[in-house]
């Protein structure tokens, strides 16, 4: 068997590899852009500018991963490279922003919670705070990944996303235990967003096999989120929740929701128009 | 100019202190703690090994490139810089004269003790010194500041406003 055939069958641990670091970094890119929308748009300055660095802690952490992707896709035969990522448009080079501007919505595998539209300032709250938690729990197992790389992204990572944790919750905290209106309102982002919650816990193929994680520990990530998640809502006076209903999934496999076109519309318009443009 | 002779590494670090941090700029990237290694491998090559502060820090790319710059200026004619992740970058790694730098500038330099840097929600507030007046009379204003490494206080007793190199 040659190394192409090794390379391109769906199963092989190199293309699992590849297609679970793409999952990882189109979360944290396409969370990076929608906390970058709220940038001019914050109810006050200083949480404005809380958001926009979030967002830039995100898209940094995209940026090690996309780069760390292109840095494997040079090992292998360019044929293979292309097939495995799947881009829209041919890029003359593989690597970062190729990765980030030139595929299409099929092609992202992130989680359908993170492209969902802010709403308002509770549901972005809601979604930053559910994320962030599973991203704490996932990366403290990740920075022990034999894949040193990864383990360095991870461990790398979960200093700024502590920060993220901590900032959203108390924010959930205050909105639920706050006036009738902020109360109602995290409610309400509750009501919406919890159906896509599930999708973090099942596992699809390639995270099964790059992870390394047993169903023993998965079920653990899962209960240590759903406690964490819970433990906030209880300090906010607002219903605890549980992981039991049935739960929209797709995302990880390419399968989106109308919202991700319009962002990757936004997103990619530049680098699609004018090919290398720099600053 | 360091002539062929003089590129001992001793002679890199020297000229890598000369770099400063675009955002914070009293404080060289070796004060900063980013500079993990430095490797000369022969008259013409030097390898260089950085690490980020925060995963998405733009003063990255501006630092690499002043790096490259201070070193071909001097006489290498080959620059690699690579970039470690782990063991992730920690305000622990800056130097004492880094911090007494950072405070006459007046940016309150980072705690040593790593208390905040946990996801605890509503922690007490850890007394910062006002880099003005010394006051531990301050309060934190936003945990997020003007740049990722910063977070913004206010002094209770001259009342300036001040950033905290928040400790990471």
């Amino acid at each position: 068997m040659n190394a192409e055939t090794i390379n391109l069958n769906p199963a092989s641990t190199n293309t699992m590899a590849i297609h679970a670091l793409l999952h990882l970094a189109d979360d944290s890119l396409i969370m990076g852009h929608r906390c970058s929308e709220w940038c001019g748009h914050g109810p006050i300055l200083e949480q404005d500018i809380a958001l926009t660095n979030i967002a830039l802690d995100f898209v940094g952490q995209s940026r090690h991963l996309y780069q760390y992707i292109a840095t494997q896709l040079q090992d292998i035969s360019n044929d293979v490279a292309l097939t495995l990522i799947d881009f829209d448009i041919l890029p003359e080079k593989i690597n970062e922003d190729s990765l980030a501007y030139l595929r299409d919505t099929h092609a992202f595998k992130n989680h359908l919670l993170v492209e969902l539209p802010n709403g308002d300032w509770a549901q972005t709250i809601l979604k930053i705070c559910s994320f962030s938690v599973y991203r704490f729990y996932l990366f403290q197992l990740l920075q022990k990944h034999t894949d040193l790389n990864l383990a360095g992204i991870a461990e790398k990572s979960l200093k700024e996303v502590q920060y993220h944790v901590k900032w959203s919750s108390e924010w959930i905290i205050r909105l639920g235990d706050g006036t009738h209106e902020s109360k109602s309102r995290m409610l309400q982002a509750i009501e919406f967003l919890w159906p896509y919650m599930g999708e973090m816990f099942e596992p699809v193929m390639y995270e099964k096999v790059y992870y390394h994680l047993d169903d023993v520990t998965y079920t653990s990530l899962k209960n240590n989120w759903l406690d964490k998640m819970n433990q906030i809502f209880e300090q906010a006076t607002l219903p605890t929740q549980s992981l039991n209903q049935w739960h929209q999934t797709g995302g990880k496999i390419g399968k989106h929701t109308e919202h991700l076109g319009y962002i990757l519309a936004e997103m990619q318009f530049l680098p699609r128009t004018f090919p290398n443009a720099i600053w | 100019m360091v002539s062929n002779q003089q590129h001992t590494e001793d002679a890199v670090w020297q000229l890598l202190s000369t770099v400063k941090d675009p955002e914070v700029p009293v404080l060289s990237v070796v004060e900063l703690g980013i500079i993990r290694k430095v490797c000369v491998e022969n008259s013409d090559t030097v390898t260089i090994s950085i690490t980020p502060t925060y995963s998405g820090c733009p003063a990255m790319d501006v630092i690499r490139m002043q790096l490259h710059m201070v070193l071909l200026e001097n006489g290498f004619k080959k620059v690699n810089i690579e970039q470690t992740l782990s063991p992730a970058w920690t305000t622990d790694w800056m130097t004492k004269e880094g911090k007494e730098k950072l405070k006459a500038y007046g940016i309150a330099p980072p705690l040593p003790k790593q208390a905040v840097c946990n996801p605890e929600v509503f922690q007490k507030e850890e007394a910062i010194q006002c880099p003005q007046c010394l006051s531990y009379h301050t309060h934190m204003v936003s945990r997020f500041g003007s740049t990722a490494c910063k977070a913004l206080y206010q002094c209770l007793d001259c009342k300036e406003p001040f950033d905290y190199f928040k400790c990471h």
